[in-house]
């Protein structure tokens, strides 16, 4: 009598969770032409989460987020998306079920002004932050609003970047490498913002290569390297495999 | 003696105009293309001519009049744009942009040659509807009332299209989405609706500009093949998917060909492509093209 009850309160804990579960990915393979890229990623990132990838360049990080969004040449597995099976849906329709996508090399669009560029994407969700919200938390993007998206210093184009994918009203974000290359007081700010965010209930997956910069912030970390996850890596944990995670990524 | 010359040089002055308000409309057109497609759709002289036939058709065994044909023929001109979009051009768009070229390019010619077949190449003439005969004596020149009428209609589609791209949303969109198509699919555009609605729009103002020629020029199967290769040295001269540059390249380059036709007439013909050389030594992207 007493043995089924834990199947019982697992069953539920597990539809809790799939409940709270905003991305999952099941056996996910990428191709750009001939080359196969990714293969066979497994992860999920639940509500409210902030879940990082890490790994050395090349390991398959971007692509994997790039693959989320259908930017790749081919992909086969499963992404399901708030719900959604999305393996076969256009790459146009996939920011409508709540994603916001930060590319890695910004996407500012010269040809639009700093204001242009912060409405260009078209509102996935109805309760994204405002304009003004916006121009709260980066100030320099208010002051600069007229100017060409490009002529912005690299730190502001990351903050425009940021800023667009919020305004869409997105509660999911794949955000590829927003430190890099900026400075220290800069990546501060980045990661302040990012702690904001993750209070809104925003739930975040972010590729970085400054671990000390992700550390304090994520809940988890899944490890790659090929094309593989090849470790997840949850924060308590983080001291127990410091060894263990410097061996991958080379630090 | 001055007079007479002066009365001369505003007349071949009034023709410059005219001629570079085709210029415009073509170059426009291309310019808005190559910008989101990066083909270069040599069958716009093709669609520009077809453009003035279906006036010149309407006209004769629909009785559809010349205000009417000037919304027509640009709508089903830019449906004939959206339909070899989407089933010639979008199966190849990953290729090589030599073979969008090509295909284009071999449209054109059968889209002329089945032209020549039916009507000949002989040309048929198109009256100026009534509203539009006649003219004004200006104190300079004689002004007839259909070609201000083409400067003026012209200069306002090119503005409208200008304004249209630079300064709204639809337009932030057509920019965005030359420059970084992938990341406006990923921002939830759809970029290949957007394409084929802008090749039709790009069609649709060669379309336009053949039932704005039709009246004036002779309506025949090489009116476009004969006016593509000097819309062509404008889109260079002004530079590539440059479209500010486009319309005032297209202008100014029709002044400058009707200024050479008083000064040095031998020249008028080639003067443009002389200009063409002098721009590409001495700025290589076009008077308002972006270095690379």
């Amino acid at each position: 009598m007493n043995q089924p009850a834990p199947i019982q309160m697992n069953q539920s804990e597990a539809a809790h969770g799939n409940h709270r579960e905003k991305l999952r990915i099941n056996n996910l393979h990428a191709f750009y032409g001939e080359s196969h890229i990714l293969h066979g990623i497994d992860l999920s990132v639940n509500q409210g989460e902030l879940v990082t990838l890490l790994g050395r360049n090349g390991s398959g990080r971007s692509t994997t987020l790039k693959a989320i969004m259908n930017m790749v040449g081919r992909r086969t597995g499963n992404i399901v998306i708030n719900g959604n099976e999305t393996i076969d849906t256009p790459a146009y329709k996939i920011a409508h079920l709540g994603l916001g996508f930060c590319p890695e090399e910004r996407g500012i669009f010269s040809s639009l002004n700093v204001e242009e560029n912060l409405m260009l994407p078209p509102n996935v969700r109805s309760d994204g932050m405002s304009v003004d919200e916006i121009y709260e938390m980066f100030p320099n993007l208010y002051e600069r609003r007229t100017s060409q998206g490009t002529r912005l210093s690299g730190g502001e184009q990351q903050m425009l970047a940021l800023g667009r994918i919020l305004r869409t009203g997105a509660n999911i974000l794949l955000l590829d490498e927003i430190t890099e290359g900026l400075a220290p007081v800069i990546v501060q700010k980045l990661g302040e913002v990012l702690g904001q965010l993750k209070e809104r209930g925003l739930t975040i997956l972010l590729v970085e290569q400054n671990f000390r910069f992700a550390a304090p912030i994520a809940d988890r970390h899944y490890v790659m390297e090929h094309g593989h996850i090849v470790e997840e890596v949850h924060s308590h944990e983080l001291e127990a495999k410091t060894e263990l995670l410097n061996t991958y990524l080379g630090v | 003696m001055f007079d007479i010359n002066l009365f001369g040089l505003f007349g071949q002055l009034l023709v410059g105009l005219i001629n570079g308000s085709f210029y415009a409309l073509l170059s426009l057109g291309l310019a808005i293309i190559f910008g989101l497609l990066k083909i270069i759709n040599f069958a716009q002289g093709a669609l520009y001519m077809l453009g003035a036939f279906i006036a010149f058709l309407a006209l004769e065994y629909l009785g559809i009049n010349y205000w009417a044909a000037l919304i027509i023929v640009p709508i089903t001109v830019g449906l004939v744009g959206i339909m070899m979009e989407r089933f010639l051009i979008r199966p190849i768009a990953n290729e090589d942009h030599l073979y969008s070229l090509l295909l284009t390019f071999g449209l054109a010619l059968i889209i002329q040659g089945a032209f020549t077949h039916m009507f000949g190449s002989s040309g048929l003439s198109y009256a100026i509807p009534e509203e539009l005969k006649g003219g004004n004596r200006l104190p300079f020149m004689y002004l007839p009332n259909y070609r201000a009428w083409i400067i003026v209609a012209s200069v306002l589609v090119c503005f409208g299209t200008w304004y249209m791209i630079e300064k709204t949303k639809l337009g932030a969109y057509l920019r965005a989405g030359t420059e970084n198509p992938q990341l406006m699919q990923a921002f939830g555009i759809n970029v290949p609706l957007i394409v084929t609605l802008t090749f039709g729009f790009g069609v649709a103002l060669a379309g336009f500009a053949g039932v704005m020629a039709a009246p004036v020029y002779s309506v025949s199967p090489d009116m476009g093949s004969n006016i593509l290769i000097v819309v062509f040295a404008i889109v260079v001269i002004g530079g590539m998917g440059s479209i500010g540059g486009s319309i005032l390249t297209g202008l100014g380059m029709g002044v400058v060909e009707g200024l050479t036709k008083y000064f040095y007439p031998e020249a008028s013909t080639t003067v443009i492509f002389l200009v063409m050389v002098i721009v590409l030594l001495l700025k290589p992207a076009g008077l308002f093209g972006k270095e690379a």
